[in-house]
């Protein structure tokens, strides 16, 4: 775990110090291709494995009950901070 | 969306062809996705550091600010662990790491494969980055879908703790037009707060 969070801390001091170098205000474009080139490779790494193929229609419930999960916690937080710390600085205002 | 779908599709085709592949007792060397991996971080990495905004944005961090990612955080993951009492066959830091993804897919999947393979095996490792991938997809469709209905039902912050990593870029528009354009800085520091957390948190449940 420790490589890949150095590697990013890593690419932000390079990031930093070549912030004037006007070749990397279009990183977003390689990036793109390399997430597009990682998610080629797990659905190789996913269809090759004849357990997951099958297991798709569970594992897709599954993927749906987190993610109403996430998004509904996350929700209720917000409302508690917007309804005792926002709200209440706006009342002010 | 369109980024998305692009995406999705290429992910489709990878599942074609390995599945082509396995018919043909084939196997690509899993070492391949650890090093694009490794290419990809740096990437990030470099965006990050180089991007003229951070600097205004670390300078105008008001300490309430930063309760809008920690609500993020903090709903998303006591949320996904409430999960791993219904889905048995995953303990309760797979939960977590899945949630930890906050709608950014393509990393959050990836990590979880990648790092999960040493404990679960290839298979449950395969698995898991799987369901994050699906997760945090839907997770940025619900937001793009149900903004003015969060937005009426809990508050302006509401879409912009849903959207997760993704208020930076795909689900700012529509956060912008519900929220009102008063939050747009405070859904663009919690985007990259919780853009920053990924790599952290997913790693962190994943050695758990």
């Amino acid at each position: 775990m420790f490589i890949v969070i150095g590697i990013m801390f890593g690419g932000i001091a390079i990031g930093y110090l070549l912030r004037k170098a006007t070749f990397l205000k279009h990183i977003g474009k390689p990036i793109n291709y390399t997430i597009i080139l990682l998610l080629f490779l797990l659905g190789i790494q996913v269809g090759s494995d004849q357990n997951i193929i099958r297991n798709l229609p569970l594992l897709g419930g599954q993927a749906l009950l987190l993610a109403v999960a996430g998004t509904l916690g996350s929700v209720l937080a917000a409302w508690l901070v917007y309804r005792f710390v926002f709200k209440k600085k706006e009342e002010k205002a | 969306m369109k980024g998305s779908l692009i995406v999705v599709l290429f992910f489709a085709l990878g599942c074609v062809l390995g599945w082509g592949l396995n018919l043909f007792e084939i196997t690509i060397d899993g070492d391949l996705t650890r090093y694009v991996l490794y290419l990809l971080m740096l990437q990030v990495g470099i965006s990050i550091g180089c991007d003229k905004k951070l600097g205004d944005i670390i300078r105008n961090i008001r300490p309430t600010l930063l309760l809008v990612p920690l609500a993020t955080i903090v709903g998303t993951l006591s949320f996904s662990a409430l999960v791993s009492l219904v889905l048995v066959k995953w303990s309760v830091f797979d939960c977590m790491a899945v949630g930890s993804g906050f709608a950014y897919y393509s990393l959050s999947s990836i990590l979880i494969t990648e790092l999960k393979e040493a404990s679960l095996g290839v298979q449950l490792a395969a698995e898991l980055g799987t369901i994050a991938l699906m997760t945090n997809i839907m997770r940025e469709i619900i937001t793009l879908l149900f903004t003015p209905l969060m937005v009426k039902y809990f508050g302006r912050l509401a879409p912009i703790c849903a959207g997760g990593a993704t208020t930076i870029d795909t689900t700012l528009p529509i956060i912008t037009k519900y929220s009102g354009q008063d939050l747009v800085f405070v859904a663009i520091l919690h985007g990259i707060l919780v853009d920053l957390s990924v790599p952290i948190l997913v790693s962190f449940f994943c050695s758990l």
